[in-house]
């Protein structure tokens, strides 16, 4: 026990590491925050890409269905190791001349969007068919009843199972050290090289956790905001 | 009078859902200014007649002439021909994430070319006149049943139809507040505007309607004016259900 606690939390060594994990984790929290970004935007295009209407968009729509089938199927350590490892020997200009870090955005975009995509459309879902119905009978168009009617609705549903794959993403942000982007995870490697101590794995294991919790409440905040206003209308 | 004198003419429509024949060869003309009630039991098409008069449901023979337009053609505009057509439906269909003033003003704002102000100004003179004015910002869960059927109504009218289609719109409604909902109907009426009906409320048909149509397994087995269909109907089947209506106390 003692030696245990020697080697993962001595206040010298989780002292000394911080400053270290610190400066990687902030690539973690760089790859989060724009990988989440591009997953949002990307996802919901996915998403309506897969639920229009009308024959001529069968190929668009198979597409979309053959993309996220391939992408919730692959590890992500896997798409890492393909795009950072693959792309550059390709030669092929601008894609195969990155930074590790942009290999890292594009691997956790890939595979995140995918799962993203099946939120949203279960979303999309569970709006009733008597919302579009309703729209529709207005004489407003597809793209307006999506924009206007269902996407709102749709959206305030999936906000819980859209943060946790958010806390996912965060998380698997760590896979990407595999590629050698010097991320929180390198950096507790190598203090651990350093210094024969555990404690830079402490550290970061500590960093994730903090990230995530005050994700999830500020969530939970916004559900709230939203309920109190909806109902603040009753006296 | 040729068929295109009326404001709407169907004729022999038909519609199926999968192998269920819901409207079998229906014809069926309203005139402008005229309040055409359906009548019959649930499943008997009433429904499906008035989705197929703004092609909420396609249509698989037949046609539909609206205003001088063929609509069953496959080439009209839908979203063009759906917005001079107001529909109304039993189960509100309110958009539950947005104020009563915003489920009012989004088709207006989107498709009339209005500005925010001109589409709010009248869905208030629209609100006002139901008594609701005082209601506009609230959402509409926090409305009773009547109010938010009369809000659906008025939703539909701020896209000053030409033709208003109603289904079933008291259906869902406790008994207390169908009053408030019929009378709105009623001044609709009055005002001259063109409706079609879907309705199990006898009495009011009775009262508001030009013409009665009697739709049994999906064709319009009688029709003519409500003093002739609802006291001397020549159909047995049409006798058989207004009696059991009436036995049902909603005569």
């Amino acid at each position: 026990m003692g030696k245990f606690l020697h080697a993962f939390f001595s206040p010298l060594g989780l002292r000394r590491a911080v400053p270290q994990v610190w400066d990687g984790f902030q690539t973690n929290v760089k790859l989060m925050v724009i990988a989440e970004i591009l997953v949002l935007v990307l996802a919901l295009v996915v998403a309506i890409v897969r639920g229009l209407p009308g024959r001529w968009s069968l190929p668009l729509r198979g597409l979309a269905v053959a993309y996220t089938d391939f992408f919730r199927g692959t590890p992500l350590i896997l798409v890492a190791y393909v795009i950072a490892l693959g792309l550059p020997s390709l030669k092929i200009a601008v894609v195969s001349s990155q930074s590790l870090f942009v290999y890292g955005v594009a691997s956790l975009t890939l595979v995140y969007t995918a799962y993203v995509t099946e939120v949203y459309r279960a979303g999309i879902e569970s709006v009733h068919p008597s919302q579009r119905m309703a729209a529709r009978s207005l004489g407003l168009t597809y793209a307006q009843t999506l924009r206007h009617v269902i996407l709102p609705q749709a959206i305030r549903r999936v906000v819980p199972p859209l943060l946790n794959d958010f806390i996912g993403l965060q998380k698997d942000t760590a896979i990407i050290t595999v590629i050698g982007l010097t991320e929180a995870i390198a950096q507790a490697g190598f203090y651990s090289n350093d210094f024969f101590s555990y404690a830079g794995y402490s550290v970061a294991a500590i960093f994730f956790v903090i990230l995530t919790i005050p994700f999830a409440r500020f969530t939970d905040s916004l559900i709230k905001q939203r309920e109190r206003r909806e109902r603040a209308q009753l006296v | 009078m040729t068929k295109t004198d009326h404001f709407i003419s169907v004729s022999a429509l038909t519609k199926r859902f999968g192998d269920n024949e819901v409207l079998h060869e229906v014809d069926l003309t309203v005139d402008l200014h005229q309040v055409v009630c359906l009548i019959g039991a649930s499943g008997s098409g009433k429904s499906t007649l008035l989705r197929c008069l703004n092609l909420l449901e396609p249509v698989d023979a037949g046609t539909i002439v609206i205003d001088g337009e063929t609509v069953t053609n496959g080439k009209v505009d839908v979203n063009a021909l759906r917005r001079r057509i107001g529909i109304v439906f039993q189960s509100f269909n309110l958009f539950p994430h947005m104020t009563v003033m915003q489920n009012i003003v989004l088709a207006p704002r989107k498709n009339r070319g209005l500005s925010k102000q001109e589409a709010e100004q009248r869905a208030r003179e629209l609100l006002g006149r139901i008594g609701l004015l005082d209601k506009a910002d609230e959402f509409p869960d926090r409305l009773s049943g009547g109010q938010q059927q009369r809000v659906a109504i008025v939703r539909a009218l701020a896209m000053d139809p030409k033709l208003m289609l109603l289904d079933e719109i008291t259906s869902a409604l406790d008994p207390q507040l169908v009053a408030d909902v019929l009378s709105l109907v009623g001044d609709l009426a009055k005002s001259g505007m063109t409706m079609v009906i879907a309705t199990h409320e006898m009495s009011f048909a009775r009262e508001v309607a030009d013409k009665v149509c009697f739709l049994d397994s999906g064709s319009i087995l009688e029709e003519g004016p409500p003093g002739e269909i609802f006291s001397r109907p020549r159909e047995p089947r049409t006798r058989e259900f207004l009696s059991r209506v009436l036995e049902a106390g909603r005569m």
